[in-house]
């Protein structure tokens, strides 16, 4: 069947087996390879990329569901001789191991800054009723979708956390 | 390369005989030991970091393999024509050279090769290719397999039939016994541990390829040098016909050791097809198909005199594997050279079961022995009274206590009194009384120690003419840090920026290394690329006429007396040297091992035992940091697999089949980020382990998980007074011995 | 997962037409793609009803809620209405899986989940819920995740979802829609118990779909969800307890309490909550409703242990339900 996306702000047209998912749409259709396959069920977050604007687990995702959608990938974020702050801040302060779920964590933090922007709670909210604000705790609660073996959680929490503060005040800068 | 051949090679061939100066103390740059940022970290930020799976071929078709659904028995028939002619299929594969598991680690020749014999579930017994990924799993899904079942297999090791005691692994120093009998205080204790899955992010997958009778594999492998002759003995060709690239491996953790049965089946089914096929494991097969690291039944008895001296030390474990496989877990391993005991028993029995193969996991041995070990050691120092940290420093024996073995550099006695001060060790309270809220809260403390390990290792370094600098060898970069470290070591000994140094790894054409694994990677090869820098320092020295201890090597220029040079002025051609490390006689005179001590401070509910940790502090004494960033990274990732095996991992076997009914990440449950707090690491600065190679390093990814979560066990009895013996400590094993707080 | 004919729905009604005739309705597909992947479930026609104006969240005349079907976990959970009237169902959905799943995980979607029994996952395996009749794996294998209050010889599976368990605390009721028109039962009346027919899972009938989930006005009183679970995070439950509980002069005048993690479907006894009104809050009046709720709980080995871990996280619950604020 025919799809189309928008990847990273380029439209593609698609041919593709209606089984096909967004995750598998990418790598083996667009050789966006960025984003990866580490379980394949929604359990791990290697995945996770956004779609108009909300991260999801891409390999839960049909393309087809997807059709006419704005998706981003970590491809769409920076590139190695111009790195988003996030990923130069991952780079800085060694917020990944072997790398792989990597991309996965760095989309879920991107997203992530937005919802706490946008006054999401979450499990360990302690208010409902007052917008959040980005703790440790929170950090770690919100980005629990992102498993990574070597176990670089510290770090991706301080890489993120740079990021938060940098950012911050940038803003508080422009105001 | 280019250039003209050197006309004197000034290559390195080394020995690890006696202990080695600290020659890289008197290098200029400052940029060995650093915190350098990962040199191909730009490359996996971005997500441009290519993996195993990600080479795409002209023609690529896709190979799924199809798993056993018995436990023991026979494939008697494979139904390849409902299959054969389903959209996209192009063939299906069974027997010939698929393997039953992975090689173990080092094992240098193919794993058992055992279809139509079914050995567990989870085997695989068949491959599917087809054109694309989906019409290859439902193809394998859909393939109808008949078996002859035998029906008994033993998939419990606690009842098996066929165990092994091996008498070598038997050591009866003194009379335990007695000794128990006679002491004045004696712990005799039994702990379990359950399977544990690597569990690495990236699923094992391998593309495979042949031009001109040369197979070509991108996989995901740890130590190519193993992998080529593994692969090579599986497919019956020569391995000068094998060629494997990982330059980029998404996590090992020992499941990528060995030759898998995915990179066997995607270079069977290429040679046979003449087109490129992509192999790549489903989450539950990375399960099924690869190493679990077996569950663990451990006996501790220790006896000491009134002062807390150990007077017996015993350490019986009981392990288990497939039929026919040489691994046992070591589990043991650290307990026979941490604390002294005149009186020792050690021995260890091994269950043949029909449950996925038991191999390498994180630290074998030490990850789980020490568990027991120093929760025993815990459970001594209550019934002492004695503060468990006094204990084990009462302990610490002066020379190895079985075979009398001098230790190289030990920070065991630095890292427990350093740790303490940090950790604030002297605010614990007793057991069970520290009640904050709703949560008990109490602090523990373990030993870490992981045995050191030398291997053969060569590298190639090139300088070039223009200050620029290649070091090439077929070390992988598990996530450990090598394209760092080796990048500082290049850069220390030639005196270059990092910027102008080249590492590439994860080829198997490349001079052959130790790999990654055991903890030997960084040291082994890190030393093969000392040498063969101090190879091209002597060169260098030889055109100035002067020593190469003369030369000061900085900043991409060469003083020499006064006189400073650039490289353009001392070579007109690339210089190459490699360096070759052998193990020697120091491994042999010396305990060498790294060492280490874990604080932990958690909080158990009162109402309903789970467990979080708050805190957790590491101090770590492992000779020379090559990068403090990457190290200090290490050292989380084995605290944090600490954490996972205290409390979260297990892998479930079904009673009755022995498959792994959890073999998916919801139901495995690794830690997530919620799990685990701020982590403190130190790692004791300025130690250097002359004995253990010429760079005085020691290995690092396994020791942070050492004694972690015994730690963890410790600070839980601490809190609220509950000895878990049986991990992980989920709330079942916590809740119903509560103290009432009502 | 085997070859389907995809079809996206241009209304509810459409949706339940194609149902009717047997196609498997798409949402959110967090579980159905992750169980059809395992082929577990092999549809030959999936209807994707994912862009369908069902994603409302709007009040009802008598001061309740009506919640679109189609409204992600994540919205739900986030809508201001939600979490100062209903925080009780805010914090189950984000005691629930992931941001990831919750942005695509839909709230009809949430109700039809399957079970997280590792046997029914498995298509090697012997599962009645699976495969009618091939016997239950799980009930001599591993237990620990199933079933202790109404499981049947046939099967053991316990209901994952969080959502609906604090939906069941709030007696929500449930809109559909067939064919044949559209009707409105209790939430309490979805999910049927195994019995002898453990693949039946629900009273939907062929082609009826769910439209939307509609809340009574909030109860008075204090409202928690405790979830107890293997990990701090992103892990389904062990027990969990969706609790509303009302407090007059130290005396509990109105309580509502679901379990899950216990059942095969979100679990409500009136009889617990019978033992606890015009009771001095406390443990005493706990430990009677923890022995009304269990006393007909059955463990199977691995999973006896959530007998009394039921027992102990009620108690949890009702202290934080009834304790003064500090």
């Amino acid at each position: 069947m025919i799809i189309t996306l928008t990847v990273n702000g380029r439209r593609t047209e698609l041919d593709l087996d209606p089984r096909t998912t967004l995750l598998d749409a990418l790598r083996h259709h667009l050789a966006l390879t960025g984003t990866k396959k580490g379980c394949d069920h929604g359990q791990c977050g290697a995945c996770t990329l956004l779609v108009n604007g909300r991260r999801i687990n891409s390999c839960l995702a049909l393309a087809a569901s997807h059709d006419g959608d704005e998706i981003t990938t970590i491809e769409g974020l920076g590139k190695p001789e111009a790195m988003s702050d996030l990923q130069a801040a991952f780079v800085q302060h060694d917020g990944y191991q072997c790398g792989y779920c990597t991309p996965g964590q760095i989309m879920s933090a991107e997203a992530m800054l937005a919802e706490v922007a946008e006054g999401w709670p979450s499990y360990v909210t302690r208010a409902l009723d007052d917008d959040p604000t980005l703790t440790d705790e929170e950090m770690a609660e919100r980005m629990s979708g992102n498993l990574c073996r070597c176990s670089a959680y510290p770090r991706i929490r301080q890489a993120i956390g740079a990021v938060r503060d940098a950012r911050a005040s940038r803003t508080e800068a422009a105001e | 390369m280019d250039g003209q051949p050197q006309s004197k090679d000034f290559s390195v061939k080394f020995t690890m005989d006696e202990a080695q100066p600290r020659v890289l103390d008197r290098m200029a740059q400052g940029l060995l030991g650093t915190a350098m940022d990962r040199p191909e970290g730009r490359m996996k930020v971005t997500g441009t970091a290519p993996y195993a799976a990600e080479y795409r071929r002209e023609g690529l078709v896709h190979g799924m393999l199809v798993r056993s659904t018995i436990t023991r028995g026979r494939v008697t028939g494979i139904d390849t024509e409902k299959v054969q002619s389903m959209d996209g299929v192009i063939a299906v594969m069974t027997g010939g050279p698929l393997v039953r598991n992975p090689a173990q680690g080092t094992a240098h020749e193919a794993p058992a090769q055992s279809l139509p014999e079914v050995f567990y579930v989870g085997q695989p017994v068949a491959l599917v290719v087809a054109e694309s990924f989906e019409q290859a799993r439902h193809a394998a899904q859909a393939l109808t397999v008949t078996y002859d079942r035998a029906d008994g297999a033993d998939v419990d090791p606690a009842t098996a039939s066929d165990t092994e005691t091996p008498e070598d692994d038997v050591l009866s120093q003194g009379d335990i016994d007695t000794a128990m009998k006679e002491a004045a205080f004696a712990v005799d204790t039994r702990y379990t541990t359950p399977p544990h899955s690597s569990a690495a992010m990236e699923p094992h997958a391998s593309v495979a390829s042949w031009t001109d009778g040369r197979l070509e594999l991108h996989g995901s492998y740890q130590m190519l040098r193993h992998n080529v002759a593994e692969l090579a003995d599986a497919l019956g060709v020569d391995e000068a016909d094998v060629r494997i690239h990982s330059p980029y491996v998404g996590g090992g953790f020992g499941a990528k050791l060995g030759i898998a049965p995915e990179a066997v089946a995607a270079a069977h089914a290429a040679r046979e097809l003449g087109r490129p096929v992509s192999v790549v494991l489903t989450r539950p097969q990375v399960f099924e198909m690869t190493m679990r690291r077996s569950e663990t039944t451990q006996r501790l008895r220790l006896g000491s005199d009134a002062e807390g001296r150990l007077t017996a030390l015993g350490h019986e474990d009981w392990v288990s594997n497939l039929p026919g496989e040489a691994f046992a877990e070591p589990t043991a391993q650290g307990t026979h050279f941490l604390y002294g005991g005149d009186n020792r028993y050690f021995a260890q029995t091994l269950a043949r079961v029909h449950r996925p193969c038991a191999g390498s996991v994180r630290a074998p041995g030490e990850a789980v022995g020490m568990i027991a070990l120093e929760c025993a050691m815990d459970e001594l120092a209550e019934a002492t009274g004695i503060d468990p940290i006094d204990l084990r420093l009462r302990n610490l024996p002066e020379t190895h206590p079985e075979n009398g073995l001098p230790y190289s550099e030990r920070g065991l006695g630095d890292c427990l009194r350093d740790g303490a001060a940090k950790f604030g060790w002297d605010t614990r309270k007793p057991a069970g009384t520290r009640l904050e809220g709703d949560w008990w809260v109490g602090m523990g403390v373990a030993s870490a120690v992981r045995v050191n390990a030398l291997m053969n290792s060569t590298a190639r370094v090139t300088l070039n003419p223009d200050g620029t600098a290649l070091c090439e060898t077929d070390m992988t970069d598990i996530g450990t840090g090598s394209y760092a470290i080796l990048t500082q070591i290049v850069g220390e000994m030639l005196g270059l920026d990092a910027s102008q140094i080249e590492v590439r790894l994860g080829d198997s054409d490349l001079p052959k290394s130790s790999g990654s694994g055991g903890s030997w990677g960084a040291q082994s090869c890190g030393s093969a690329v000392f040498l063969a820098a101090q190879g091209i320092r002597k060169a260098l020295a030889e055109k100035l006429g002067v020593a190469a201890d003369d030369l000061t090597l900085k900043d991409g220029t060469v003083t020499s007396g006064n006189v400073q040079h650039g490289f353009a002025d001392l070579i007109d051609s690339p210089l190459t040297c490699e360096g070759t490390l052998n193990p020697g006689d120091t491994a042999d005179a010396f305990s060498i091992a790294g060492y280490g001590a874990h604080f932990a401070e958690v909080g158990v509910h009162r109402d309903t035992g789970e467990v979080r940790v708050r805190r957790m502090l590491g101090v770590f004494s492992i000779g020379r940091v090559l990068n403090e960033k990457t190290a200090s990274s290490q050292c989380h990732g084995g605290m944090i697999w600490g954490i996972g095996s205290a409390l979260t991992e297990e892998i479930m076997h079904d009673p009755s089949d022995g498959r792994i009914v959890n073999h998916n990440l919801a139901e495995y449950h690794l830690p997530v980020s919620l799990d685990v707090p701020d982590l403190d690491v130190v790692l004791l600065e300025d130690t250097r382990d002359d004995e253990a190679n010429p760079i005085q390093a020691k290995g690092i990814g396994e020791l942070g998980i050492a004694g972690a979560a015994g730690a963890i066990g410790n600070a839980i009895y601490n809190a609220c007074g509950v000895r878990v013996r049986d991990f992980p400590a989920t709330p079942d094993k916590i809740f119903p011995h509560l103290p009432e707080t009502d | 997962m085997r070859p389907f004919d995809y079809s996206r729905a241009d209304g509810a009604p459409d949706a339940a037409a194609k149902a009717a005739q047997g196609a498997t309705i798409l949402a959110g597909g967090t579980n159905l793609l992750d169980l059809m992947k395992l082929e577990v479930m092999a549809p030959e026609a999936v209807v994707d009803i994912s862009r369908l104006d069902l994603t409302g969240i709007t009040p009802t005349e008598d001061g309740g809620l009506r919640i679109g079907a189609l409204v992600t976990n994540t919205d739900l959970a986030n809508d201001r209405t939600v979490r100062t009237q209903y925080p009780v169902l805010s914090r189950a959905l984000l005691s629930g899986a992931t941001v990831q799943l919750r942005n695509k995980a839909t709230t009809g979607g949430n109700l039809l989940q399957r079970t997280r029994c590792p046997y029914f996952y498995d298509t090697g395996a012997a599962c009645n819920k699976r495969d009618p009749g091939s016997g239950c794996a799980a009930m001599t294998g591993c237990n620990r995740i199933l079933a202790v209050l109404g499981g049947s010889d046939h099967c053991i599976a316990t209901h994952p979802s969080d959502m609906a368990v604090a939906m069941r605390a709030l007696r929500a009721r449930v809109a559909l829609e067939s064919p044949e028109g559209t009707r409105e039962i209790a939430l309490a009346d979805l999910h049927v118990l195994p019995g002898d027919t453990p693949e039946v899972e629900t009273v939907l009938q062929p082609g009826e779909v769910i439209t939307s989930v509609i809340l009574p006005p909030a109860p008075p009183g204090r409202q928690a969800y405790v979830k107890i679970r293997d990990r701090a995070s992103y892990a389904f439950a062990l027990v969990s307890v969706a609790g509303i509980v009302a407090i007059e002069d130290g005396r509990i005048t109105e309580a509502a309490l679901a379990f899950g993690g216990l059942a095969p479907k979100p679990w409500r006894d009136p009889e617990v909550e019978a033992a606890l009104i015009g009771q001095p809050a406390g443990p005493a009046a706990a430990e009677a409703a923890a022995d009304v709720l269990l006393a007909d709980a059955k463990g199977h080995g691995g999973n006896d242990f959530k007998i009394p871990l039921a027992r102990r996280t009620l108690k949890r619950a009702l202290r934080e339900l009834t304790e003064a604020t500090s």
